[in-house]
């Protein structure tokens, strides 16, 4: 059986995945916190291209889906992830023989690293055998490695590990020491001289005491004492020495490739099921988005921003679900109501979810239909750049032109507060010009914006607000929903807390 | 190897939680009085006497355990000071014997655990020979047992053997490690094997050997270092074992110092006691919940070492009551009074002698206190909270079968509220089978107790003579309206009344 890749149903996908870069938009949605904290202690695996990599076809996206559902079988994940840190093992041991200086030691560091690695194949092979996968991927997987464990190469190099690695723990030796003469012997049987000791003094314990064990250093590496007392171990043990030289030779490239590629992939799996695990633990849902390429009738319940949950699940606060849906012919999501009402936070999710949806990941929200996108653009309120004269209406112009010109009907845009530095008449106008060309293009976008009128701007446009608690207008509730921009009702409010309303103010005065 | 001087079977641990109330009872029962008499400014003996007397024995039979130890003691005071200086002198020798430079090296810890053993037994024998010749002297359980474990636990053969090895140990004949391989083919699981017998031709350096050998050579430093280091990893585990035994003997050393200190306390309030002819007795431990407590001649151990006269004592009979209510006299000895009862309580449950001619009571679950406290003057609204916190705070951590001493408790508000509060708390604690020793000024309180005729409940007044002198006595009556101010303030202002002397010698 062929078998390629765990990541691609195509073999074409893996091929260009190598040298890509971080996407313009990550930092604005904040998905580089995203994946870094995903990928923390995985560095080894260079995961990061992967997940610049996003999937334009629906299909690749239902192979990982079939993938993913498998891993998420705990039987199935907990043998993947002990083949995957066995792995990791092996190639500390490696690692290991490389930098030692003494033949010796570098081949019993290899030895093990086979061991280790025979293990791990022939653990994961077992184990998936009486476990049941769906997925394309994990069948071909399964059959691949079933074929492997049973190949003649695979079973001598098991069965040779395993015997020599018996006749090394046979050997015993003594050593004895007098002033700075050193003999070494085989072991003949004497006994153990501190149990002796320390049952003449039994009678005197009382209680638990402190240990007086000097801690020694145990470094991989020996001193030359310790190599001249090894060599004349080996020559007192001539044989079990002798093959585990040749052994080291004879197997220099022990190691499968479909295999080595396997262990690395599958690792683009368990960094972010491993770092969901957090959310769901804290009750926040995670789906399986139904993915599609024509239709644009989107939309998502209890959906969340991952970054903005994470920081806020560690420091044990409660996280703010929002929804949004969008039929035909809506493309459009404008989003008004006070500051700091999390209508940034909700762009994030927006472009969050459908970004990780085209990875073929589940997606942080109890239930998404989502569109698959050619490309996702941003534009980010951003600090002023002194260095630039042209100032910041300018700069923003300038973006959003760049946008426009590479958008097509099938990308999502995110403004999120573009314009804001200019008045209120330029904002109208320039937001509507806009937006009506958003309109015309087709794309799907989210436009947190403070200009009202943009929210009823033509039939594409769905008006969003940012709400608050009714009782207290200062407490926000993070929800961000469907109705019509709420105007002054903010600021009355407000106004009301501290009696300055107009009634009440005219009472005031009027005592 | 256990001493159980103290207890039948357990030790004497001095790192024991005293109970909370521990400041209230040493102020108010006047302790460190009485525990500095026993340490004659020894630190250590201070220690020891306080936390035996402040963490009191409640079973009779364990009381009686150390009184017969405390009787051997008090009939060869001689051989129980020797023993404890043994036992000083190898906490003292352990001390000065120091590690040396290189504290992380087996073999230093190896030399100075034998150095360590050596002194302990040497030290041990005298223990061996004191038990030897002086055993049959001793008629208490603790230390008939104490000593024949000595000769048990250290007979000749024992001795011998410990010989043997501190000699072996000194590894003239090389040391002799096995290993197997470990990570990497290091060596590992190194384990000490017994230095064999030499014959005369292996001691040749190039005697009859089986395996291959090497020299390191004298400026090879490092080679020098490594050997020694692989030499370290045999001798650790036979380091750690030498050095923890040594910390085990220690132990034992310092519990039978700790556990002897309590009686040589014991033997110096005794001596200081008997020059004065202040008489002491054993007293009589009954089982708790019978509200027994009955003295004759009991006395303030306190008082009478601040003095140096005598003091007097009181007669007391309280079987089966449990509110004694006293009211009477100002400085007519009430505070003393309760003050005896309490330290004679304490002395008896720590397993001591008393002050007293003879004492008999129901062993307690715990002594408290409830004074009057003299801080906080200003604040008079403060002074009824801190007091009913105070008694709230008791209130939590008495039990049943405890013993209370009131000291003019609820003094700080008028008489009626202070009266309410009083008999409140009191009916509620002596229906929870709390003996309760009152001392009042409050007439309302103690009249009204007076009245309802309890047959559980006690009257005793500061008794006056007629012509106004105290005798410092106590004696069985009905509370009366008025404490005698009037004489105190006689006193005081030196105003003689009638037919009364000056009384500035009204102590005897």
């Amino acid at each position: 059986m062929r078998f390629h890749s765990i990541l691609f149903d195509q073999f074409e996908g893996s091929v260009e995945v190598a040298e890509l870069e971080e996407p313009s938009f990550f930092a604005d949605l904040n998905l580089d916190q995203v994946l870094e904290s995903m990928t923390t202690g995985r560095k080894e695996y260079d995961l990061k291209p992967f997940f610049y990599a996003p999937l334009h076809d629906v299909a690749a996206v239902k192979y990982r889906h079939e993938v993913l559902r498998d891993l998420e079988k705990h039987a199935v994940f907990e043998s993947v992830r002990a083949f995957a840190q066995r792995m990791r093992r092996m190639r500390e041991h490696l690692a290991q023989a490389e930098k030692l200086h003494y033949e010796c030691q570098k081949e019993r560091w290899f030895l093990d690293a086979v061991e280790i690695y025979c293990d791990a194949v022939r653990s994961l092979a077992g184990e998936l055998a009486h476990l049941e996968v769906n997925s394309r991927g994990f069948q071909a997987f399964r059959e691949y490695l079933s074929g492997y464990t049973e190949s003649e190469g695979f079973t001598s190099l098991a069965a040779e590990t395993q015997s020599l690695k018996e006749a090394l723990a046979g050997v015993k030796y003594s050593v004895h020491i007098k002033g700075n003469r050193v003999r070494v012997s085989k072991y003949d049987e004497e006994p153990d001289y501190s149990a002796e000791v320390e049952k003449i003094f039994a009678k005197f314990k009382q209680g638990a005491v402190k240990s007086y064990r000097v801690k020694f250093p145990n470094w991989p590496d020996m001193n030359h004492v310790e190599a001249r007392v090894l060599e004349l171990v080996a020559r007192l043990y001539p044989e079990v020495f002798g093959t585990l030289e040749k052994y080291c030779t004879h197997h220099r490239d022990y190691l499968d490739g479909a295999i080595g590629i396997f262990d690395r992939e599958v690792q683009f799996y368990l960094a972010y099921l491993e770092y969901i695990e957090r959310f769901e633990t804290a009750g926040l849902p995670f789906c399986y988005p139904q993915m599609s390429a024509q239709s644009k009738n989107v939309r998502a319940d209890g959906a969340f921003d991952l970054a903005l949950a994470n920081k806020l699940v560690s420091e044990g606060s409660s996280v703010v679900c929002n929804d949004f849906y969008l039929n035909d012919p809506e493309r459009i999501l404008a989003v008004t109501g006070p500051n700091q009402g999390g209508k940034t936070t909700f762009t994030r999710m927006f472009g969050q979810l459908h970004y990780l949806a085209s990875l073929g990941l589940p997606v942080p929200a109890s239930g998404a239909r989502l569109f698959l996108p050619d490309q996702i653009f941003t534009h980010f309120e951003r600090e002023e750049d002194v260095e630039t004269l042209r100032g910041k209406l300018e700069d923003d112009l300038i973006r959003i032109h760049k946008i426009l010109e590479e958008a097509t009907g099938s990308s999502i845009i995110i403004l999120n507060e573009s314009f804001s530095s200019t008045t209120l008449r330029d904002a109208l106008f320039l937001g509507t010009e806009v937006l009506n060309r958003i309109a015309e293009l087709g794309s799907l976008c989210v436009c947190v914006t403070f200009v009202d009128e943009l929210a009823s701007l033509n039939e594409a446009t769905v008006s969003m607000v940012g709400t608050v608690d009714p009782d207290n207008p200062a407490m926000r509730t993070f929800k961000i929903v469907r109705k019509p921009p709420q105007g002054l009702a903010y600021a009355i409010a407000i106004a009301r807390k501290y009696g300055l309303t107009y009634e009440t103010l005219k009472e005031r005065v009027a005592r | 190897m256990k001493a159980f001087l103290m207890y039948r079977d357990q030790d004497f641990d001095l790192g024991r939680e005293l109970p909370t109330n521990e400041g209230a009872l040493t102020q108010d029962l006047g302790l460190n009085t009485l525990f500095e008499a026993m340490a004659l400014g020894d630190e250590f003996l201070f220690d020891v006497v306080k936390k035996a007397l402040l963490s009191s024995l409640t079973d009779p039979e364990e009381i009686t355990y150390r009184q017969q130890a405390l009787a051997d003691c008090l009939e060869e005071p001689e051989i129980i000071r020797d023993i404890y200086r043994i036992a000083v002198e190898a906490i003292q020798g352990e001390k000065n014997i120091f590690l040396g430079l290189l504290k992380d090296s087996p073999d230093a810890i190896l030399n100075r655990s034998l150095q360590v053993l050596q002194l302990f037994f040497d030290l041990l024998k005298r223990l061996r020979q004191i038990a030897d010749e002086h055993a049959a002297r001793f008629r208490s359980e603790a230390f008939t047992r104490f000593f024949a474990m000595l000769e048990k636990e250290l007979d000749d053969k024992y001795l011998q053997t410990v010989e043997h090895h501190l000699k072996e140990l000194q590894f003239h004949g090389g040391v002799q490690i096995s290993a197997r391989l470990g990570r990497g083919n290091k060596g590992a699981n190194y384990v000490l094997r017994t230095p064999k017998q030499q014959s005369l031709m292996e001691r040749l350096p190039f005697g009859n050997r089986s395996g291959y050998s090497f020299t390191i050579p004298d400026r090879d430093m490092s080679g020098l270092r490594a050997v020694d280091e692989l030499r370290g990893r045999g001798l650790n585990p036979i380091a750690n074992a030498l050095a923890q035994s040594t910390d085990h003997i220690l132990s034992f050393f310092t519990m039978l110092r700790s556990e002897l200190a309590f009686y040589i306390g014991c033997l110096n309030l005794h001596s200081r006691l008997a020059e004065k002819d202040e008489p002491t007795c054993f007293p009589v431990p009954l089982v708790s919940g019978r509200d027994e407590l009955s003295a004759q001649g009991l006395y303030d151990v306190s008082l009478s070492l601040n003095l140096e006269e005598r003091v007097v004592g009181n007669d007391l009979g309280t079987d089966g009551k449990r509110l004694v209510m006293i009211t009477g006299a100002n400085q007519g000895g009430k505070s003393t009074f309760l003050r005896s009862v309490g330290l004679a309580q304490l002395m008896m449950q720590g397993g001591m002698f008393v002050p007293a001619e003879s004492f008999r009571a129901s062993v307690c679950n715990g002594i408290f206190t409830h004074y009057k406290r003299e801080e906080d003057a200003t604040m008079t609204s403060g002074k009824l909270d801190e007091e009913l916190s105070r008694m709230s705070d008791i209130a939590a951590k008495i039990t049943p079968n405890s013993i209370l001493l009131c000291n003019e408790s609820f003094a700080s508000t008028n008489e009626r509220e202070g009266s309410e509060i009083a008999r409140q708390v009191v009916c509620a604690l002596i229906e929870a089978n709390v003996k309760i020793f009152f001392v009042t000024h409050l007439f309302d309180l103690a009249y009204g107790f007076y009245h309802e005729r309890l047959d559980t409940a006690l009257f005793l007044r500061a008794e006056r003579q007629p012509d106004g002198r105290r005798t410092f006595r106590l004696v069985e009556g009905e509370p009366l309206p008025t404490s005698y101010g009037e004489d105190s303030y006689r006193r005081i202002f030196s105003v003689s009344s009638e037919d009364a002397p000056t009384t500035s010698d009204v102590r005897r």
